[in-house]
């Protein structure tokens, strides 16, 4: 089961909820009585807006009872790395070398991205939590993140990095306890990169796929019967008018648009079944119409949630 | 088309470079193709449309992809199929960003062999291809180079994912930063010499401790082959930041009027306030239509859901079972309230955005993602159709 892993990182392509699904992973998993740490790791701000919370740090705090929250910062990560493994009794002097060393952390291969999962799969090693929910970064960079480990020990040949990326490999390799999770919207683009990222991922990464969500399905108008009945109602729009007066105008052009819209979408919604590998679950949340943020978002998308994964 | 030339046509008219950004997933790539073939077609001259990662179908409607980052030229008889007879011409190029990078190596480095210890090295595919910075400096990079060619009239250039919409701003001067920076001195005084200085002890003993020493002067080699082309990158990259300051250079900013795209589109518009650029226009992608928040629709909308089973007796349509007209009346009223409450929620959103471009624009929410010359068009059309500023 999806909630029974301890590592989740929840990804896609910009724009099509991550945040949210990450959110409402971490508060549904949380609600099973999980100890859950949720993270951010492209600090915008959304995961605080989720859990209409104060502003995220890297130090974790709980925004929901058994929820921990943070916010990735490389530079704290590092800090801690080093109070943690490298015991040089100049940590307190090297205040502006540390600020240095966030340069080479982006300039060198992999270092900030081994800091990012490094801290992630450290809190799973150390059993802080139950499940650690990602709310990773877009297409285009996670590959990256995911690669750096095996990618730093091809480079590194000595030194505590290339200790480190040892154990890091154990828990992000098992399937088991480690997976990744695309969120797509049934658009064309969003479903296209899916299915990039996915085939990526599986070259060159160790990191199973674990699930994907089509997020903000819309909801099926008609069947086929209802649409025959439809196309009634609008040759003799007239009557109806005739009987509501001139607003039932819109509200037919509405339905037309519902049903254009679905059908375009359903066929994008196939194209990415298609493509993905069949024992992969597909998990569809709807489109919801009322509010698209906030914590009354974070829990209606994690009911949602939780009646595609409780029954898959 | 009227007299009068429309906001945004006037934008695309008195600017040479527009560089079109915003959040993720709201259709840049799009906007920028669908200005750059407006403006090949209607203003004239020669128009060229850089782009980043543009969706495969899209990329193929403008003859580009396998070529790397050599421009092409949309032919004519393409704009003939969608009934245009084009004034000027359309270019189109995709940002390679491995390709980019080897050519500013090849453009400064000072010999042969630098140039090829630096192309050979290791390190560098991994910085081109995964440091981050690097598609946000180059793209810009890319943009000065071809404005400087003088080839072409108006350049629009769509920016790369970033993680922060601002990145690419920033990363001209970062990169030249980063060239004259203490940093990179402290990286390459393992090469050039043993001495260490006192003040960079301590940052060596941390990374040698943390990274490993061979790794450490890998790096360090790396540097010091990057370090020859300081000069000319710095030089560079002031002149990149120059184009981008230009006031021949606009911006366009896209959102949709979801709130979390227009609380980043805000957060970038006061960005280019700070750094006195110039915001040409802003356009709201994807809107959706008017007709779902017209005066009466609800009413009509309610009294279907209400009186479904009656309303269905009374109309009495041919050949139909008044039980399903009476479910699809109730359905079809449910449906229009639901989708009232985003559209609603949109036009309010319209209404309190507190800033304002040269040109404000609406794309209608089209039923499909635009990806042909004729897709293209439709939404251009949506472009040049407001006039207030």
């Amino acid at each position: 089961m999806l909630l029974d892993k301890r590592l989740l990182f929840v990804t896609g392509k910009g724009g099509v909820g991550k945040t949210t699904i990450a959110a409402a992973l971490a508060f549904l998993a949380a609600r099973e009585g999980k100890r859950t740490l949720v993270c951010e790791v492209d600090a915008t701000g959304g995961l605080a807006a989720a859990f209409e919370t104060a502003p995220l740090s890297f130090d974790e705090r709980e925004v929901a009872p058994g929820l921990h929250a943070m916010v990735m910062d490389t530079e704290a990560s590092l800090r801690e790395y080093l109070k943690l493994h490298v015991r040089v009794p100049l940590i307190g002097r090297i205040g502006p070398v540390a600020r240095s060393f966030d340069f080479v952390a982006n300039a060198a291969p992999g270092v900030k991205e081994i800091l990012i999962v490094g801290k992630l799969a450290y809190e799973v090693r150390e059993d802080h939590y139950d499940l650690v929910v990602v709310d990773a970064s877009a297409t285009g960079h996670i590959i990256g993140q995911l690669a750096a480990p095996s990618a730093i020990r091809d480079l590194v040949q000595v030194g505590l990095v290339r200790q480190q990326t040892e154990w890091m490999l154990e828990i992000l390799t098992d399937p088991a306890q480690t997976g990744a999770i695309v969120v797509a919207t049934p658009e064309e683009m969003p479903v296209t990169e899916t299915l990039e990222l996915i085939g990526q991922l599986d070259a060159e990464t160790s990191v199973a796929l674990a699930g994907v969500v089509m997020n903000r399905v819309l909801p099926e108008l008609f069947g086929q019967r209802e649409e025959a009945v439809f196309d009634t109602l609008l040759d003799h729009r007239d009557r109806l008018v005739g009987e509501l007066g001139p607003g039932a105008e819109p509200v037919l052009a509405g339905a037309q648009l519902a049903v254009r819209l679905r059908r375009s979408r359903a066929a994008h919604i196939a194209r990415l079944r298609a493509g993905l590998p069949p024992q992969v679950p597909l998990m569809n949340v709807p489109f919801l119409f009322t509010r698209t943020h906030g914590l009354r978002t974070t829990h209606k998308i994690g009911e949602a949630l939780a009646d595609e994964i409780f029954t898959v | 088309m009227s007299a009068e030339a429309s906001a945004f046509e006037r934008v695309l008219a008195s600017r040479e470079i527009v560089i079109v950004c915003g959040p993720g997933g709201v259709g840049k790539t799009t906007v920028a193709a669908s200005a750059a073939l407006m403006a090949g077609s209607q203003l004239g001259g020669r128009v060229l449309v850089l782009t980043v990662d543009p969706a495969r179908r899209l990329a193929t409607a403008l003859g580009v992809g396998a070529l790397g980052n050599q421009a092409t030229r949309v032919p004519d008889e393409a704009f003939a199929a969608i009934g245009l007879e084009p004034r000027g011409e359309l270019w189109a190029a995709m940002l390679d960003t491995k390709a980019s990078w080897d050519d500013l190596v090849r453009a400064h480095a000072p010999d042969d062999e630098v140039r090829t210890a630096i192309l050979d090295n290791p390190l560098y595919e991994n910085i081109t291809r995964r440091f981050v910075q690097s598609h946000d400096y180059i793209a810009m990079e890319r943009l000065h180079e071809l404005h400087a060619t003088g080839d072409y009239d108006l350049i629009v250039v769509d920016t790369p994912p970033s993680r922060n919409a601002i990145d690419f701003l920033e990363a001209p001067r970062r990169m030249g930063d980063f060239f004259s920076s203490r940093l990179l001195r402290w990286l390459t005084v393992p090469y050039r010499s043993r001495i260490v200085t006192v003040a960079s002890r301590p940052f060596y003993t941390v990374a040698d401790r943390v990274l490993g020493s061979d790794f450490l002067r890998d790096i360090a080699e790396f540097f010091v082959l990057f370090q020859t082309m300081h000069k000319g990158f710095v030089e560079r990259a002031r002149a990149v930041e120059r184009t981008v300051g230009d006031r021949r250079t606009t911006f366009v900013v896209v959102s949709t009027l979801e709130s979390a795209s227009v609380t980043e589109a805000e957060f970038f518009i006061e960005a280019l306030a700070e750094r006195k650029l110039h915001l040409g226009g802003l356009v709201l992608n994807r809107v959706l239509p008017e007709v779902l928040r017209q005066r009466g629709g609800a009413t009509a909308a309610r009294a279907m859901v209400k009186d479904a089973p009656d309303l269905a007796r009374r109309l009495a349509l041919p050949d139909t079972d008044p039980a399903a007209l009476s479910a699809v009346l109730a359905d079809v009223g449910e449906s229009y309230l639901n989708f009232r409450v985003p559209a609603t929620r949109e036009a309010e959103m319209l209404a309190e955005l507190s800033f304002s471009a040269d040109a404000t624009v609406q794309i209608p929410f089209f039923d499909d993602d635009v990806h042909d010359l004729d897709g293209l068009l439709r939404m251009g059309e949506a472009l040049f159709r407001d006039r207030a500023g």
